[in-house]
């Protein structure tokens, strides 16, 4: 239509329509296109994974932390009248042979559980951020200090250690299990960080960032930790898995957690010896930390999946 | 050998009886999950006969490969297929997989761009070609096989091919590898051979070896070739006819003088024009054809160019223009009285649309008709912008250099062994080079990949104590200063990279991006969101922007966000280290012009290191042309472009195509034998001498010289050029325009 008006109202002269559009530089057209973060966000809202591992989660946290004060009974006291007691309205998971009440119990060593494990595993993640961020970036010497040394913790069995030094920390508090399961736990993650900052650290942005002068630790912290903290987030979930396991491990075991301090691992210990004729003193715990070690994981398995789109199920 | 022999087909193509190839209204969809489709291909149509060259151009994403891989069946399964490809009588889209490997390889082959991915690695290059050859001929040995490989590498241009068949992928360099894939695909006589980017990872002067082998491979095999580029100077000198893709769809079909004098389609004259070219740059300004193709997903209503199209018109955002033909046979007054949804149904112009393409220069725009007839010119639908205004740089060029780099030297030791390692080599990346550059100028710094450009720039812009040499910045030594007058220093120097997505963190803001530099020299935030809306506003960009993430950025756009930061902190001297290489062509004007428009803005001076001839000369003041670590050409852009006397840069400058089939095909040629050769080998003598042109014409007692003494940088004029024959630089060119006469006599 306007191609005919246009036309025709020249006459055959040379028409040449004032350009409007170029001068401008291309702005962004159609849809903004998903930001990172929001595209893991719709990888990760979509797998069911998720939303099971997050409000299962949610629940056993909201459990952990309001459960004593809705029951009547605590951790320590004793109830005479009802000793090695099966769960009943009373005693809803039961009592021990001293008659103890087993969901006091198990409520307060979930709380230390998952207070150790949401320590630890960030604490190890951070811990590599920073060893593996550093030997990677510096190379050099202090690259061979920090890979012997991280070399070395790897060699070194960590349980035993364990075992061996627990002696020291008998009279310290959890506070420093914590500290040593973090500091045991790092190795790895450290050993692909500083592989990924070998790869960055050639990037150009990161050169740019060198050729203005940035110095070494604003690089490390404004470029190299953000590219990488998708893995880091990653390890500091499933982190938390393997620092509860960890510490359950150790408490089972005698070299963790010690009475009066009661943790899931305490509990189990107690409860083995009785796991054929008194189940509930067994079975009530070891459910409790199943079901928290599980629901992290589908947390993290998802995140996993959602970052790198390459692994596991969404390959094809 | 038979093979190649007995199908002699050097006559030129011809246009009559059946086409080899038909291709019609071929679209390609993915399906994307939870999401719009992409419409890839949306219904494209092309013929190729026999022995016909055609050259599909377009910027990336605009569909050329997609519909390749299609010819070949290679698409993922997801891929949606609709349309007809006919091929030598068969429908290829109704055979099975199992069909199709038959075709594949024997009747239609394809070389791909990357050569290094597409050989395997654990066999060497000889059995692969014997694959090849193996997998179609089963009456053949696996010594006929062997020897047939051998001949084949032969063909191809590599030397000594006995010894070179038994070698593995990565002891060939990239034009070797290339020649190979070449090879491969000639090995059982094809008829078709689709070649998607052939030369986009290699030097210009590979890419020229790499289009005359291929150019000599068809008129073997007398097989069509279909040449997918981005690059119009590529298919200039070599395809028979062009056509250019748009957003999933022909846009202009049409021979190539046709395409080239006369185009018809808008964004054909876009690229056209946006082109630098090596015969008139420097003179004028470049024409930038802005903006990015539409997404695939969200294709706009009407024409998909006409966002970008000067002369979009209201019937242009209506109605997508369909392939008519746009003649001056064509009356104007008569073409406009058409009935309008008669001319762009290409439905209802079906039976004759493929027809139409037999002979005929096609373009799909509504205003075709006008361009074709002179009403619009090509001036009228991209004009020219304004040349600069003030070029003041002469008044300032007595001041002392910016930079100034006497013999510098980078040595890299190289080791063997894990414990005890031990030297057994170097690699002489840097050898004694010496420039500089005055305040508001340009220098170019020119060579192949592998000659030394980056290491050159990366040990300026490390600012220490060189291993041997000196920098001199702001006329100050940069080996004896101290930490806060180095930062000082810092703040004057800064680079532009090659790759503007690796160039810029993708977890910052862009505002965070390019006020970095200042955050090292403690610029209050304030003061710093300031500086960067003024920086986004000088090169082009909206200030509004400074909160969005690079990836939402286009190509162009990032390098304008790149150049900048590098100018935050007002530099003096900014490097560009192949600032446009990366991106398409039709965007590389604008951020050239914009480049030029800074530098007088803003007095900069530039360190442009590049490969591309014509860029450099577009931009530089100053040429530095270098091979294996030396400088070996070095004068005024101007001179050293129009009197080459360095054999070397002869052929770099003759190996760079021209966007023009008349000049590209009547061009003298240098052509350089081989590859750069490894920086490790101590080469006595003349290092260039292993491929240079001019030394196989010496007499014996010149060559000795060649062989013997190191020439030197020496003045020839304004030019200095390390060449102990300069006077006898003709005789290369002369020699090369007559072998060419002789190949092209029988």
């Amino acid at each position: 239509m306007s191609l005919l008006e246009e036309t025709n109202t020249a006459g055959g002269t040379p028409v040449v329509t004032p350009a409007p559009g170029p001068a401008v530089p291309d702005v962004i057209s159609g849809r903004t296109p998903l930001s990172r973060g929001r595209l893991i966000w719709r990888r990760l809202s979509g797998a069911s994974r998720f939303w099971v591992g997050a409000i299962a989660i949610a629940a056993i946290l909201l459990w952990a932390i309001l459960g004593p004060l809705l029951y009547p009974y605590n951790a320590t006291g004793r109830d005479p009248l009802n000793m090695g007691l099966g769960p009943t309205q009373l005693h809803w998971f039961g009592t021990n042979n001293i008659g103890q009440d087993l969901y006091a119990q198990t409520l307060v060593g979930l709380q230390k559980s998952i207070v150790i494990g949401l320590i630890a595993g960030p604490l190890g993640t951070l811990i590599a951020a920073v060893v593996g961020s550093v030997a990677g970036y510096m190379g050099g010497v202090v690259d061979r200090v920090l890979v012997w040394c991280i070399n070395l913790l790897l060699v070194l069995p960590s349980f035993i250690l364990l075992v061996i030094l627990s002696p020291l920390f008998r009279g310290l508090s959890w506070v420093f299990l914590t500290i040593f399961i973090a500091g045991f736990s790092w190795m790895i993650m450290a050993q692909v960080v500083r592989s990924q900052t070998r790869s960055l650290r050639d990037r150009d942005f990161v050169k740019a960032a060198r050729y203005m002068g940035v110095p070494i630790p604003t690089i490390l912290g404004r470029h190299i930790i953000p590219n990488v903290a998708s893995l880091l987030i990653i390890d500091a979930t499933l982190g938390v898995v393997a620092s509860i396991l960890a510490e359950t491990g150790l408490s089972y075991f005698g070299f963790g957690i010690r009475a009066p301090d009661v943790s899931l691992g305490t509990l189990l210990a107690e409860g083995t010896s009785a796991a054929v004729t008194r189940p509930w003193l067994f079975v009530f715990p070891a459910g409790v930390l199943i079901l928290t070690l599980f629901a992290v994981s589908l947390i993290g398995d998802a995140l996993r999946d959602a970052v790198d789109p390459t692994s596991g199920v969404n390959r094809d | 050998m038979t093979n190649l022999v007995s199908v002699p087909d050097p006559s030129a193509p011809t246009r009559a009886g059946d086409p080899l190839l038909e291709v019609t209204d071929l679209s390609v969809t993915f399906p994307q999950r939870g999401g719009p489709d992409v419409n890839a291909v949306r219904g494209i149509s092309y013929r190729v006969h026999k022995g016909e060259f055609l050259g599909i151009v377009g910027e990336s994403g605009s569909g050329k490969s997609v519909s390749s891989l299609a010819l070949m069946g290679l698409l993922p399964s997801s891929a949606r297929v609709t349309g007809s490809i006919r091929f030598g009588g068969r429908s290829l889209l109704d055979l099975n997989d199992r069909q199709l490997s038959g075709i594949r390889g024997r009747e239609i082959s394809m070389i791909f761009q990357d050569p290094l991915s597409a050989l395997t690695p654990v066999y060497t290059v000889g059995d692969q070609i014997a694959e090849a050859l193996l997998l179609h001929d089963f009456a053949l040995g696996k010594r006929a096989a062997q020897a047939r490989a051998v001949e084949l590498l032969k063909v191809v241009g590599i030397p000594a091919p006995e010894r070179r068949a038994k070698a593995f992928p990565h002891e060939f360099s990239g034009g070797m590898r290339q020649r190979a894939m070449i090879a491969m695909a000639i090995a059982n006589d094809p008829q078709l051979i689709i070649a998607d980017e052939p030369t986009t990872a290699l030097d210009v002067t590979i890419q020229a070896q790499i289009l005359e082998v291929l150019e000599k491979a068809k008129d073997l095999t007398g097989a069509a070739v279909v040449l997918i580029t981005h690059d119009l100077g590529v298919v200039a000198g070599h395809a028979d006819r062009i056509a250019v893709m748009y957003a999933g769809k022909l846009v202009e079909n049409g021979t190539t003088t046709e395409v080239f004098a006369e185009p018809h389609m808008p964004y054909t004259i876009g690229l056209l024009r946006s082109v630098p070219n090596m015969q008139s740059a420097g003179t004028e300004r470049l024409v930038p054809l802005e903006g990015r193709p539409p997404s695939l997903t969200a294709l706009p209503r009407g024409c998909p160019f006409a966002a970008r199209c000067p002369i979009a018109i209201d019937v242009c955002r209506e109605t997508e223009p369909g392939l008519l033909v746009h003649g001056v046979a064509v009356p104007n007054e008569l073409a406009l009285q058409l009935p309008g949804p008669a001319r762009v149904d290409p439905a209802l112009a079906g039976p004759t649309l493929a027809d139409l393409l037999e002979v005929e220069h096609v373009a799909a725009c509504h205003r075709s008709d006008e361009i074709a007839s002179g009403l619009l010119t090509r001036a009228d639908v991209f004009p020219r912008p304004a040349p600069l205004a003030v070029r003041h740089s002469e008044a300032l060029a007595a001041a002392e250099p910016v930079l100034s780099v006497t013999g510098l030297v980078r040595h890299f030791p190289l080791t063997k062994g894990g414990v005890f390692s031990r030297q057994i080599g170097t690699v002489r990346a840097v050898d004694g080079v010496s420039f500089s550059i005055q305040a508001g100028q340009t220098l170019g710094l020119v060579g192949e990949s592998g000659c030394g450009k980056s290491t050159t720039i990366l040990e300026i812009l490390e600012m220490t104590r060189p291993q041997a040499g000196r920098i001199l910045i702001d006329g100050k030594d940069v080996a004896g200063l101290g930490r806060a007058e180095l930062l000082r220093l810092r703040k004057d120097v800064q680079i532009v990279f090659q790759d503007p997505m690796a160039a810029l963190d993708p977890r910052l803001p862009i505002g965070d991006i390019i006020g970095e530099p200042l955050t090292v020299h403690g610029v209050k935030p304030d003061a710093r969101r300031g500086r960067v809306a003024e920086l986004l506003d000088l090169v082009g960009l909206d200030p509004q922007m400074a909160d969005r993430y690079p990836h939402e950025f286009s190509g162009g756009q990032r390098q304008r966000i790149g150049i900048a930061r590098a100018l935050a902190t007002n530099p003096r001297l900014v490097v560009l280290d192949e600032p446009v290489s990366a991106l398409d062509v039709s965007i590389q004007a604008g951020v050239i012009n914009l480049l030029e428009d800074l530098k007088e803005k803003l007095n900069l001076s530039y360190l442009f290191v590049a490969h591309d001839l014509a860029i450099v000369r577009q931009i530089a003041d100053t040429v530095a042309v270098m091979y294996l670590g030396r400088i070996v050409e070095y004068g005024p852009v101007a001179e050293v472009f129009a009197r080459p006397r360095h054999p070397y840069t002869q052929a770099l400058i003759s190996a760079a195509p021209i966007p023009d089939p008349v000049i590209e095909r009547s061009r003298k040629r240098v052509l350089l034998e081989g590859d750069l050769p490894s920086p490790t080998e101590q080469i006595d003598g003349c290092n260039f001498r292993s491929r240079c042109p001019l030394y196989t014409l010496l007499a014996d007692s010149d060559q000795a010289l060649c062989a013997t003494v190191d020439p030197v940088l020496r003045a020839h004029g304004q030019v200095e050029t390390a060449c102990h024959h300069v006077e006898r630089n003709d005789l290369a060119i002369s020699a090369s325009l007559a072998g060419r006469e002789d190949e092209l006599a029988p």
